[in-house]
């Protein structure tokens, strides 16, 4: 069996509120071996910035608060650790690359300095050695190191995704987590920064969380995929074994709302209704008042995980034998 | 860069040729007569009219005001007409005293604003920030006379630490310092506070935090560098103020400086002298809001990629 890199267990994180408690994620459970890549995807809201928030301990506190579960890196668990153990573990052994690059860089840095703080701080590299540092990630990237000088403004989203990716990779992590980092780009520039973080998280053997929303980065990127639904996992699985077998009806749904190039179809089939409101969630089954096969139960038990063949869970009153399921 | 500033220094021209109209034009229309004023009210009425034809005061209004703009421009701004010695000299002798004034305030200011403001901000809602927010509110809206009075009865007459009036050592600045200073560092405090909390919520310090960078670097590379616009901006205006605006301080602590001689001016209808002190002083401000927007340029790299 591979080795495990992450593994999070029964993770509960809550953001206080003016309108009363969120329950962002709940009791959420997900493992990542070393050298694969893990996808988590779901819809805005679901949860997933913030369980890489989580891994991080950088959930904003307050309003948010880890309430409780494990985050188990290598043999340590992360939400038990001195927050200065943590910051030694930050940039370092996991790092981050965000979102929105027009945002997520310091204007009034240097590109090449915001490379090479990080650098210095965990390598304990001089400031000329640092320099060197950051010149070759920028060339990994793709941008030529006479930039190093320049700031963000001078610089495209797409090359600001790359100068954040360069500074992910900088030290040499374990585990790179990425949110959604093609989501602000262009979509020709998606594919590129797509092709260029795969490339380098093989040359650099990083195991990597990518977040997305978006099942065609999915089966392009990840060997694992973890559909995720108001705060929590309700399917894994690799990704052959998804997109071939999808067994929960939020996962049959996501893949029925892709429009298939070979069916002759005029109308997406969406998935009915909006994710609920994360202060008042259904009881029960999360999911159970948007669910096509929802039977009575599940308004009132929460479903626990079955584990199918092949390392394939899910989180669904019908594979418990609850619920009468589909007609294969 | 440099051809920003040489047009900015350029554009002063217009700005002071403006503020000369303005000034000059009130001065011209406020009632009462130079030519009396310095030769007193019981003065023969043949000798009044002499000084007045000898100053020009009887020549049409752009022809005096013409004369008035070319000596300025040579550094002649007229002499006073209660003591008689040239404006420039005047001013020139009371220059020094202000600006030390206002730039000890500012750093008084500065040194406890900015500190206070961060702190503030990176302990939101604590005990700490309550009060400094308190005291704060208490800074600005103190009344600088009343301030100045209080601090003379405590210091000078009940503790005898620091004297009441009089300029010239550090001893001496300190009162008036600190009481220009106060309204000042309230105001910076509040203003670091409110651009620190905006700017501990951006994606870039969420960025500078996955990095591992320790908090006090988080805060004084990351965070500080971007508060620091509207902060700058705040203490330009404000040490311009102070350079104009110092008089009731100057009045109290007897302090040489610029507002007390135009007060003394304008109670004596000195019209050279207050002509002076009031382009001396839109000077300073221009100049000093100058000095404010090259700052920003060294602050912020979009900024500086505008002063094309």
């Amino acid at each position: 069996m591979a080795e495990r890199l992450l593994e999070i267990e029964n993770l509960r994180v809550e953001y206080h509120t003016d309108d009363g408690v969120v329950t962002a994620v709940d009791n959420l459970k997900l493992h990542l071996n070393k050298g694969q890549t893990l996808g988590l995807v779901g819809e805005t809201g679901a949860g997933k910035t913030t369980t890489a928030l989580s891994i991080m301990r950088l959930v904003p506190a307050p309003p948010g608060r880890i309430v409780s579960g494990t985050v188990r890196f290598r043999d340590e668990d992360l939400l038990k650790k001195r927050i200065d153990d943590i910051k030694k573990i930050r940039g370092n052994k996991i790092s981050m690359i965000f979102q929105d690059p027009m945002t997520s860089l310091n204007p009034v840095l240097t590109i090449g300095f915001q490379i090479e703080e990080a650098v210095m701080l965990h390598q304990g590299l001089d400031r000329k050695a640092a320099r060197r540092r950051a010149a070759e990630m920028l060339r990994l990237v793709g941008i030529p190191a006479e930039r190093e000088g320049d700031y963000p403004h001078e610089f495209s989203g797409g090359m600001r995704q790359r100068v954040g990716i360069a500074m992910a990779l900088s030290c040499n992590p374990e585990l790179l987590i990425a949110d959604e980092p093609t989501t602000a780009l262009d979509v020709t520039i998606q594919a590129q920064v797509l092709e260029l973080m795969k490339r380098l998280r093989e040359q650099f053997s990083t195991s990597m969380l990518l977040i997305t929303h978006d099942l065609g980065v999915v089966a392009e990127v990840c060997d694992h995929v973890a559909i995720m639904y108001a705060g929590t996992i309700v399917e894994y699985a690799d990704v052959t074994t998804l997109f071939t077998n999808p067994r929960h009806p939020y996962t049959r749904g996501l893949f029925g709302s892709i429009p298939s190039l070979d069916e002759e179809v005029t109308r997406l089939k969406p998935i009915t209704g909006l994710m609920p409101d994360p202060t008042a969630l259904p009881s029960g089954c999360r999911f159970h008042p948007r669910c096509p096969m929802a039977g009575e139960i599940c308004s009132s038990r929460i479903p626990q995980v079955t584990e199918l063949d092949n390392d394939h869970s899910v989180h669904c009153m019908i594979y418990e034998g609850l619920v009468p399921g589909y007609e294969e | 860069m440099h051809r920003y500033i040489l047009r900015r220094l350029f554009l002063l021209i217009p700005v002071m040729f403006g503020v000369s109209l303005v000034v000059f034009t009130i001065m011209f229309f406020t009632p009462g007569d130079p030519a009396k004023l310095m030769l007193g009210e019981r003065a023969p009425e043949a000798e009044v009219a002499a000084l007045r034809a000898q100053m020009g005061l009887d020549d049409p209004f752009p022809v005096q005001f013409g004369r008035f703009i070319y000596n300025a421009v040579r550094g002649d701004l007229g002499r006073s007409l209660v003591t008689r010695r040239p404006v420039f000299q005047e001013l020139y002798a009371r220059f020094p005293a202000t600006l030390q004034l206002a730039a000890a305030g500012v750093l008084v200011a500065v040194v406890m604003g900015i500190p206070i403001g961060i702190l503030s901000a990176t302990r939101q809602y604590s005990a700490f920030d309550a009060a400094s927010m308190g005291i704060a509110l208490v800074g600005v809206s103190m009344p600088n006379f009343w301030q100045g009075m209080m601090m003379i009865l405590l210091f000078s007459v009940t503790l005898g630490v620091f004297p009441s009036s009089g300029y010239g050592t550090i001893r001496h600045l300190v009162m008036p310092a600190l009481t220009i200073g106060t309204s000042t560092a309230a105001i910076i405090t509040r203003m670091t506070r409110s651009s620190m909390l905006e700017v501990v919520r951006q994606d870039y310090i969420r960025t500078a935090r996955a990095k591992g960078l320790s908090e006090s670097v988080v805060i004084n590379r990351h965070a500080l560098k971007n508060a620091l616009i509207p902060i700058v901006t705040v203490i330009g205006l404000q040490f311009g103020y102070l350079l104009g605006g110092a008089v009731l301080t100057e009045s109290i602590f007897s302090w040489p400086g610029v507002g007390r001689l135009m007060v003394d001016a304008i109670r004596q209808k000195d019209y050279p002298v207050v002509q002076g002190g009031v382009l001396l002083l839109a000077l300073t401000f221009s100049v000093v809001n100058l000095g404010v927007d090259i700052l920003y340029a060294y602050i912020d790299p979009r900024i500086k990629a505008q002063y094309k």
